[in-house]
């Protein structure tokens, strides 16, 4: 371990190039000022395209290193190529973005940047400590995120309240953590679980730690009842950085739980089953009705994002590699589906305004048809009708939780699915059959095409080839138990 | 004569947590009260963590500590800089003024 050994520094070289990176272009930055915002964004994200390549190009095969502070594993490669992904996506969306809304400061891309670097960290944790250091690291730069429209008031709003939740969230995950700790005696993740099979019954303590974990993250995913930030922050925040709350955080966050709870908090699993199964459902129920009385765009996406953790949950509490693969191509779907719905958001302008109501989009199928159409198609893949790609992230996760007996589960899942599925379809006939408002303003960004187009044709095309992403998702998720 | 013993340090860190997490729910004043409390429970899990610690005689629990205190730096920093923006474009940091956001 004293030795300098190449192949160990390997794992953490993506990690290491971001942060020497983001050091970098925020020097030049500070020498430059705000006239190097559009440089940078696209440093930002040529550093993303070169740190995914390092990721494809180094040993995947499942090691820790860096003192077994650092997890390398099929899984935490495939998530990090997922973060880098929508961390590109996002960073492409928000440049014009950034001069459109008078908000060009280099701060911004540098921030997303160590957001990403964070939940890299993050999901490679195999310590609890590695684990607190990458959250915080995230979510420092996302409060930082919310409120990025310093002279615009429900920016700062949004920012303010998503700090004190958001810190409230850590404060819960540190006490849970610290528990676990004492309990537990170590906070390397192996030897947490190691250490439940000496014990002779559960502590109380113990379970006491896991539920506080459970609950910190439970608020990173908003899953309902620790949503009540979510609509607010997506609704205050600039529609840019709205975007990136959607895509990528939660991803790198359910990876975290998912780790957790096969790895560390596998032999509790009676127990944990009991507590996502409440969220599950909590979130799953609470986003199709609250989401039916939605009129601003942003807010009905926040809802849908509520309901789409609670899917999630439904394959993961599974616990079989079954149900993690599961959750790993509806993660998947969902990112991609949610890049494209947010590019088109994006585009809803008029006269060098954003706007942000569900009237506003009124009669698109006759003043822009091909976004209307490109709306039409992604709405319906999230609403989850066959054969688009929405439906078989659903299929699969609702498949997983019938394999392991969780009926009722399943049933409420697809009942909420079809409640949710009214307001997908509300916008759809608001787009095409209402009279029409004024039109969009043309001008389009390359950025924004490009996200749109890759996103319908992904969500149009998976049913040709769904095994390319199912057995990635299925060799993937089979490293998390195999120890 | 009263040993003090781990569950000492364990009820004492329980109780500030306690009082932290309701000083953001049940305050009703001013957010400057809120970050105090966010301070509060980050310290309560300070002395779980240093008590462990010395209780496991393990290093861990007081390098964790450390990081502990580094982010709670940065966290009140960020929260001030924030509730700064906020004032400015409000002009009032009363909790009930936080409310332009709801649905």
């Amino acid at each position: 371990m004293n030795n300098f050994n190449p192949v160990e520094f390997s794992a953490v070289f993506p990690e290491l190039f971001m942060a020497v990176a983001a050091m970098v272009l925020l020097v030049a930055g500070a020498v430059r000022g705000n006239g190097l915002t559009a440089f940078i964004s696209w440093s930002v994200l040529a550093t993303f395209a070169i740190t995914a390549m390092f990721l494809l190009g180094i040993d995947w095969d499942s090691r820790t290193v860096m003192g077994d502070m650092f997890r390398m594993n099929p899984f935490t490669g495939f998530i990090k190529l997922l973060i880098l992904a929508g961390l590109g996506a996002t960073t492409a969306l928000s440049v014009r973005y950034l001069y459109e809304e008078a908000m060009a400061r280099f701060e911004y891309p540098i921030l997303i940047l160590l957001a990403g670097l964070g939940m890299m960290i993050m999901v490679s944790a195999n310590n609890l400590l590695t684990l607190y250091v990458g959250l915080e690291l995230q979510s420092l730069s996302l409060y930082v995120l919310a409120a990025f429209r310093r002279d615009n008031a429900r920016s700062s709003e949004a920012g303010l309240k998503y700090f004190v939740l958001g810190a409230l969230a850590s404060g819960m995950l540190l006490f849970g953590v610290s528990l676990v700790y004492g309990f537990a005696g170590t906070i390397d993740y192996s030897a947490i679980g190691g250490s439940l099979a000496t014990f002779d019954g559960m502590p109380v303590g113990f379970m006491v730690g896991m539920v506080f974990v459970l609950v910190g993250i439970a608020f990173k995913i908003s899953a309902v009842p620790f949503h009540m930030w979510t609509p607010d922050v997506y609704e205050g925040a600039p529609t840019s950085v709205t975007a990136f709350f959607a895509l990528v955080p939660k991803i790198a966050a359910i990876a975290v739980l998912m780790q957790l709870l096969y790895g560390p908090f596998g032999g509790l699993s009676a127990h944990w089953q009991q507590i996502i199964w409440f969220l599950a459902v909590a979130s799953m129920i609470w986003s199709a009705l609250a989401g039916l009385v939605q009129n601003n765009i942003k807010r009905l996406m926040a809802y849908s994002s509520i309901g789409n953790m609670g899917y999630a949950l439904v394959g993961l509490i599974t616990g079989t590699p079954q149900g993690a693969s599961a959750v790993v191509v509806y993660m998947t779907i969902y990112m991609i589906m949610t890049a494209g719905v947010f590019a088109i958001i994006m585009c809803m302008r008029r006269g060098e305004r954003a706007v942000e109501s569900i009237d506003d989009l009124a009669g698109l199928s006759r003043t822009s048809p091909l976004l209307a159409y490109a709306m039409a198609i992604l709405l319906f893949s999230m609403s989850g009708i066959p054969p688009l790609a929405g439906f078989f992230g659903k299929l699969l996760v609702f498949q997983a939780a019938i394999g392991q007996g969780f009926y009722t589960l399943a049933v409420i899942g697809v009942i909420c699915s079809v409640v949710a599925a009214y307001y997908y379809l509300r916008i759809i006939k608001v787009m095409f059959f209402d009279e029409a408002a004024e039109p969009f303003d043309r001008q389009m960004a390359f950025a924004k095409r490009a996200v749109i187009a890759l996103s319908v044709i992904f969500v149009l095309f998976f049913i040709l080839k769904p095994n390319m992403l199912v057995d990635t998702a299925r060799h993937t998720a089979s490293a998390l138990f195999s120890g | 004569m009263l040993e003090i013993g781990l569950s000492h340090y364990l009820s004492l860190a329980a109780i500030l947590f306690t009082l932290g997490v309701f000083g953001i729910f049940l305050n009703r004043k001013n957010v400057i009260v809120i970050l105090m409390s966010i301070e509060l429970m980050l310290l309560a899990v300070n002395i779980n963590l240093v008590s462990f610690s010395s209780f496991l005689n393990d290093l861990a629990g007081q390098v964790f500590a450390m990081f502990v205190l580094t982010v709670a730096a940065a966290e009140a920093a960020i929260g001030l800089a924030i509730l700064v923006i906020f004032f400015r474009n409000r002009g009032s940091i009363a909790v009930e003024d936080i409310s332009t956001l709801k649905g």
